[in-house]
């Protein structure tokens, strides 16, 4: 393993300070337990949206936090959800009569801690409540699973309930807008290698130079089936197939397509692959009316991407296109 | 054998020195199948566990179950943390302030744990999670209450044994391995197998 680091015990913190001094106008970081809140938190007058997870999947979660977007995130270890006194931290420094919105992946320790949290919260008689996004179609959604994880779709919501905030709207509304949110919008990502994480040393799976990895998570946790390596009409139609195929999607529709690149896939691949996924999608009748391409959720330096697709209406075009200045996401200013 | 909050506290200084002794197995167990961060989680409570305790040990074995279940919770994450966090909180909630246990204690106390990993976790006997290991460990302690301490935590240690292994054939129901379906069969669980570490740690201890 070849990394800049100096201990892997110390990753995130020593990552933290460097953002601090990088992004001093926008956020500010508070240590042990670790939260990234908005420069000019508390933003008391507004609903509070706070999103959190394990570290690794950089410029998710901090990179989010500004006007516009996140007020709080809470980041974990690698790869490990943060604690709730963590998030509980978070949801003080930013949370007044308003309340808060609590966004998690759907991961078992994400759910957990934020639940312990929620209710630690509202001992403190703050309005707080949660939702669990679930757009990841490689997982079968069954009750006999922890069932769909919570990927790149992430981004979308942040930005779009943050706006919500942002404009004023009440708890209730914000809560029913990422619902709405999460009901459609859905994902899927492909891994051309491992990622290594810190603590362990080594890559968290080996493949084949010729395999993918297809429907992976965020996590390095292996997908669903491994398939052979090919062109990548090949793969990304593969892709477009399972997203579109699952909501259903369908002739018509105006979407936003959301082009991730999981840290390891240079942008030269990943427009390449933005490309094809809007020719297959204008085949298909439907009309991508808003674009996101880059690096935004990614598994540390694993190569690989992902695809999101968000139905689109007037109202999450205007949320989409509001205002917004975090240290990854700025445009409207 | 006196068992009172000096002896729990001394039973989690040997669970934790074994947590650091396997802390590279549990990584190897969770890297195929969820993001390789089991033993590094629990090593890292466990080790502020046995810090926190260095510093003062409370007057009775309740208060110290419970100064690990809020450390776990504060330092694990993960999906290990709020479980192991529970099931120490449920068994010191179940212990209430008595200053010496015995073995019917005990048994209370693992019982109790159990049903906060059930009420956190959802999970039931199957799934590939650490109720594989704890439930039937459970159910054997209970069967040896009639001959004291040591041997309740013997057996509980020798039915989690079984119980982790009986995980291997296991299609995982609940935490990240559920995402792989019939691809996570042929692993132990690594929750299954930290309870197991830590059940036959105590039982050591105490012997």
């Amino acid at each position: 393993m070849k990394k800049i680091i100096n201990d892997p015990a110390t990753v995130v913190a020593d990552s933290l300070r460097g953002m601090a001094a990088a992004h001093a106008d926008l956020l500010r970081i508070e240590y042990d337990p670790d939260h990234i809140v908005r420069a000019d938190a508390p933003v008391r007058d507004t609903v509070a949206v706070i999103s959190g997870g394990g570290s690794g999947h950089e410029p998710l979660h901090g990179g989010f936090v500004g006007k516009g977007m996140l007020h709080a995130a809470v980041p974990g270890p690698v790869f490990t959800s943060p604690t709730p006194d963590a998030v509980q931290a978070a949801v003080s420094a930013t949370t007044g009569p308003s309340g808060a919105l609590l966004i998690v992946k759907n991961y078992t320790g994400d759910v957990l801690n934020f639940e312990t949290a929620a209710e630690l919260a509202s001992a403190d008689e703050l309005d707080v409540r949660s939702v669990i996004i679930d757009d990841d179609v490689a997982v079968a959604d069954s009750t006999f699973t922890a069932g769909r994880r919570g990927v790149g779709g992430t981004v979308l919501l942040e930005k779009i309930t943050g706006a919500a905030a942002e404009r004023g709207d009440s708890l209730d509304a914000v809560e029913a807008l990422a619902r709405k949110v999460i009901g459609q919008v859905r994902s899927i990502g492909v891994a051309l290698s491992a990622p290594t994480v810190p603590h362990v040393g080594e890559p968290s799976f080996e493949l084949a130079d010729d395999e993918v990895e297809f429907g992976i998570g965020i996590h390095g946790e292996p997908g669903r089936e491994r398939i052979k390596t090919g062109p990548a009409d090949e793969l990304v139609a593969r892709m477009i197939d399972a997203v579109v195929e699952d909501l259903p999607f369908a002739d018509g529709d105006d979407v936003l397509l959301f082009s991730n690149s999981m840290g390891g896939t240079p942008l030269v691949e990943l427009y390449l692959a933005h490309g094809i996924a809007e020719r297959l999608l204008a085949e298909r009748g439907i009309r991508v009316v808003r674009r996101l391409v880059g690096p935004y959720v990614t598994s540390l330096e694993m190569q690989g991407m992902s695809v999101t697709l968000l139905r689109m209406d007037d109202e999450l075009t205007e949320l989409w296109d509001a205002p917004v200045n975090t240290p990854a996401l700025r445009w409207g200013l | 054998m006196g068992c009172g909050a000096r002896e729990v506290a001394d039973l989690l200084r040997a669970g934790a020195a074994t947590i650091a002794e396997h802390r590279a197995e549990l990584i190897d167990l969770d890297r195929p199948i969820g993001d390789s961060d089991h033993g590094e989680n629990l090593n890292r409570g466990f080790t502020a566990v046995v810090s926190t305790l260095d510093t003062a040990v409370p007057e009775t074995p309740g208060g110290v179950l419970k100064i690990a279940a809020t450390t776990l919770i504060s330092k694990v994450g993960g999906a290990a943390g709020p479980l192991y966090g529970t099931a120490f909180l449920r068994a010191a909630t179940a212990l209430g302030d008595r200053a010496e246990l015995d073995a019917e204690a005990v048994f209370t106390a693992l019982r109790a744990g159990l049903r906060g990993v059930v009420a956190r976790g959802k999970a039931v006997v199957g799934d590939a999670t650490m109720v594989d290991a704890l439930s039937p460990a459970v159910d054997a302690a209970e069967a040896a209450v009639g001959d004291g301490i040591a041997a309740v935590l013997a057996a509980a240690a020798d039915a989690a044994d079984k119980g982790a292994d009986s995980t291997v054939p296991l299609v995982a129901r609940k935490g990240r391995a559920s995402y792989l379906g019939e691809r996570g069969v042929g692993h132990l669980d690594p929750g299954a197998r930290s309870t197991a570490l830590l059940l036959r740690a105590f039982a050591e201890a105490a012997r």
